[in-house]
């Protein structure tokens, strides 16, 4: 049996790391009381609600937290027409989340998720290990069997060729859950009763080429180096599918980051993942996508992104073009989606205009 | 973890000491039961010192000369003396160690049972094709996650299981020379497949695979000019694993790391090791394009025939590079030879 932690009596961090850096982005339909036991690691740091459903509903945010919170009214407000592109009634509409934000970090966390404790019994900081893990390298390129190179304790393997050893920047840190394990529907109602409670205590790079699931409970990412492509998708109310709004960033993420060279870990940090969401349910949302990723994973293996995309946002405009070219015939949903990826962008664009100095992709 | 068919394993482990009485009796409780090949490296003069208690077959110099001729035994030499057990044996799976190494404890305090855990790593499915953020998905408490395609969860065979090591991990000379206190104390719990197309550098420290596999893709090739009796002076069994991850790429097999791991003693000196040129630096910044580029043709359906293809693009491609690839290339076409005439007759 594994119990989250009891941060009761831990002092928040002085010295937070990236406090003026970083915005943590919640979507939140219900109340946000699980921000009281994070308060030690989470309360120096700015938030971005983004509610879901019911817009005249009150958001309670405990006391001492400086947050902005959007709901529906303020999405259509702030987008006009382009809010066509954020989801409602799912918790994609947190990506509407990552649009607003002013700051380089992005830590994306749900409602229904605690703080974990490590082997010893210590509650584990996971912001704190997001933001070591994005500030480190990362190393696509070959796999080094002593996981993370760069951690204290651990170095590259005999045979690692030095010239790989610099690595690259990392764009993306996806960590994991104890308890709760994030399955399917068809797994959840033949395991039921199953939890996570190894602690794997290793960070590595997904290596170049290879996709992964990614899933939106516990993920930070650097907004200026790979922002644009961290759409959710269109999921929810009015929408065929459900539940694979992070699986869909995911794969378009690692396919752009593979093109510009640049890093995605998976490992720690561990978040303990309290609430399971009913199974049923989650098979009428997920059941299209379990068919349609059969087609929709050779498409990510096998897209190619041509030399002249450099930038994130051509990037995601390239792909979003092949959505429509090559699985338009599994769905005319994913004609929907290609033509709400280009809206996205053109949103993003305008709310995030490039400065002289700044240009996102490559860092 | 379920119940192993002890024969159809052998352990194979190579002698570069003499006295292996510490080695094998710190590893009884678990080589128990199993036959044994140990293969004395046919430089090593003394000799072998092998406790009582264990179903042993020994391999010296003499044995090697006989079955491949004595012009074909230095290809056996130091490290690389094992491969004459790989090549012997008539078991579905191997297990190696090297004899500096014991059984590790876990962070429970129980010590690791190596053999099983590799054994189960090679009769359970691969998943190459997918990454799984809960790594492996067959043990007991995991699964698949969300988002990964049903089709891909049956896996692919296991060709081949990487351990790791606790205390001594296997760094080069100039990392373990920086850093000359540094211990590996990191007890990571999981087992997981290695990514179709990624490469990595296989340790031959603490090894196992399926020989009825991928036998032959083992390959004892790279020599190192000024190749040594310390892991920090060779390259063979980095070179043997890019080899064999390729092959097992091409033919649709997978490659696991993580668990187990070993406790690895302390042997030899980094800094002196440094002192001898490390062309293994050069030679492996040579191989990662190559292989990274490499394509083995659709009708290699063979174990055997991908490493003379193999053998073949080494001498085109890199044979001009260095002539330690011309050697490895020669070695690996001789090595299929050898293969083919011990494990026909057998």
């Amino acid at each position: 049996m594994v119990e989250p932690a009891n941060t009761v009596g831990i002092a928040v961090n002085p010295t937070p790391l990236l406090k003026d850096e970083l915005d943590i982005v919640i979507p939140t339909i219900r109340n946000l009381d699980f921000l009281e036991m994070w308060r030690p690691f989470l309360q120096p740091y700015h938030l971005i609600i983004v509610q879901d459903g019911d817009p005249s509903k009150k958001i309670h945010v405990p006391e001492g937290y400086d947050y902005e919170l959007y709901n529906r009214n303020d999405i259509n407000r702030i987008l006009g027409p382009k809010a066509s592109c954020i989801s409602f009634k799912d918790s994609a509409c947190r990506c509407f989340g990552y649009m607003v934000s002013k700051k380089k970090y992005i830590f994306t966390i749900d409602d229904d998720c605690f703080v974990a404790k490590d082997p010893s019994g210590k509650a584990v900081n996971a912001l704190e290990q997001h933001i070591k893990n994005l500030l480190c390298p990362s190393s696509p390129f070959f796999f080094n069997t002593l996981y993370d190179p760069y951690r204290e304790g651990a170095d590259f393997v005999r045979g690692y060729p030095f010239s790989l050893r610099e690595g690259v920047s990392t764009a993306v840190s996806h960590g994991l859950w104890l308890n709760i394990p994030d399955y399917d529907a068809p797994t959840q109602l033949v395991k039921p009763k199953e939890r996570n409670t190894r602690y794997v205590d290793a960070v590595m790079t997904i290596p170049k080429g290879t996709l992964f699931p990614m899933c939106g409970m516990n993920l930070a990412f650097d907004r200026d180096l790979i922002g644009p492509a961290m759409y959710f998708g269109l999921m929810g109310d009015g929408q065929p599918i459900g539940r694979y709004d992070d699986m869909w960033a995911g794969w378009c993420i690692k396919v752009i980051c593979d093109h510009l060279g640049l890093g995605v870990k998976t490992g720690l940090p561990y978040i303990y993942h309290s609430k399971a969401s009913n199974p049923f349910v989650n098979l009428k949302k997920e059941y299209k996508g379990i068919f349609w990723q059969e087609e929709i994973i050779p498409f990510f293996q096998n897209a190619k992104l041509s030399k002249e995309a450099v930038t994130v946002q051509q990037c995601y405009i390239e792909l979003s073009k092949m959505v429509k070219e090559k699985l338009s015939s599994l769905d005319p949903y994913f004609d929907k989606l290609a033509d709400a990826m280009v809206t996205w962008i053109e949103a993003w664009d305008e709310l995030n205009p490039p400065t002289a100095a700044a240009a996102n992709g490559k860092a | 973890m379920s119940e192993i068919n002890k024969n159809e394993v052998d352990i194979v482990i190579g002698a570069l000491n003499a006295d292996l009485t510490q080695f094998l009796n710190s590893w009884k409780p678990f080589f128990s039961g199993f036959h044994l090949i140990v293969v004395k490296d046919p430089e090593l003069k003394q000799e072998l010192n092998i406790p009582q208690g264990f179903d042993v077959d020994v391999y010296s110099k003499t044995d090697i000369d006989k079955v491949v001729g004595s012009s074909n035994s230095t290809m056996f030499s130091g490290y690389s003396c094992r491969y004459f057990g790989y090549l012997i044996s008539k078991k579905k799976y191997i297990v190696s160690i090297d004899d500096d190494c014991v059984p590790a404890k876990d962070p429970k305090g129980f010590l690791v049972d190596a053999v099983s855990q590799h054994v189960n790593n090679l009769e359970n499915p691969a998943t190459p094709l997918f990454f799984n953020t809960l790594y492996d998905p067959y043990c007991e408490g995991a699964d698949f996650v969300r988002g990964y395609p049903f089709s891909l969860r049956s896996g692919v065979p296991c060709a081949a299981s990487c351990g790791l090591w606790l205390n001594l991990a296997d760094l080069d000379a100039p990392t373990q020379a920086l850093k000359t206190e540094q211990r590996n104390t990191s007890y990571v719990d999981a087992v997981m497949t290695v990514p179709l197309k990624a490469m990595l550098p296989i340790s031959g420290i603490n090894i196992a695979f399926n020989r009825e596999l991928v036998g032959p893709a083992l390959v004892p090739a790279l020599r190192l000019a000024g190749e040594g009796k310390v892991r920090w002076e060779t390259l063979e069994d980095v070179w043997c694993g890019m080899c064999l991850k390729h092959i097992s790429d091409h033919l649709g097999y997978g490659v696991k790391t993580g668990l187990p791991y070993v406790w690895r003693n302390e042997r030899g000196d980094a800094v002196e090791s440094l002192r001898k040129k490390w062309e293994g630096m050069k030679l492996m910044e040579k191989s990662v394009p190559f292989f990274e580029s490499l394509k083995l043709p659709e009708t290699a359906l063979k174990v055997e025939d991908c490493v003379i293809e193999l053998a073949k693009a080494v001498k085109e491609q890199l044979g001009s590079e260095d002539p330690a690839f011309t050697q490895a290339a020669d070695a690996m076409v001789k090595w299929i030879q050898l293969w083919n005439s011990v494990n026909s007759s057998g």
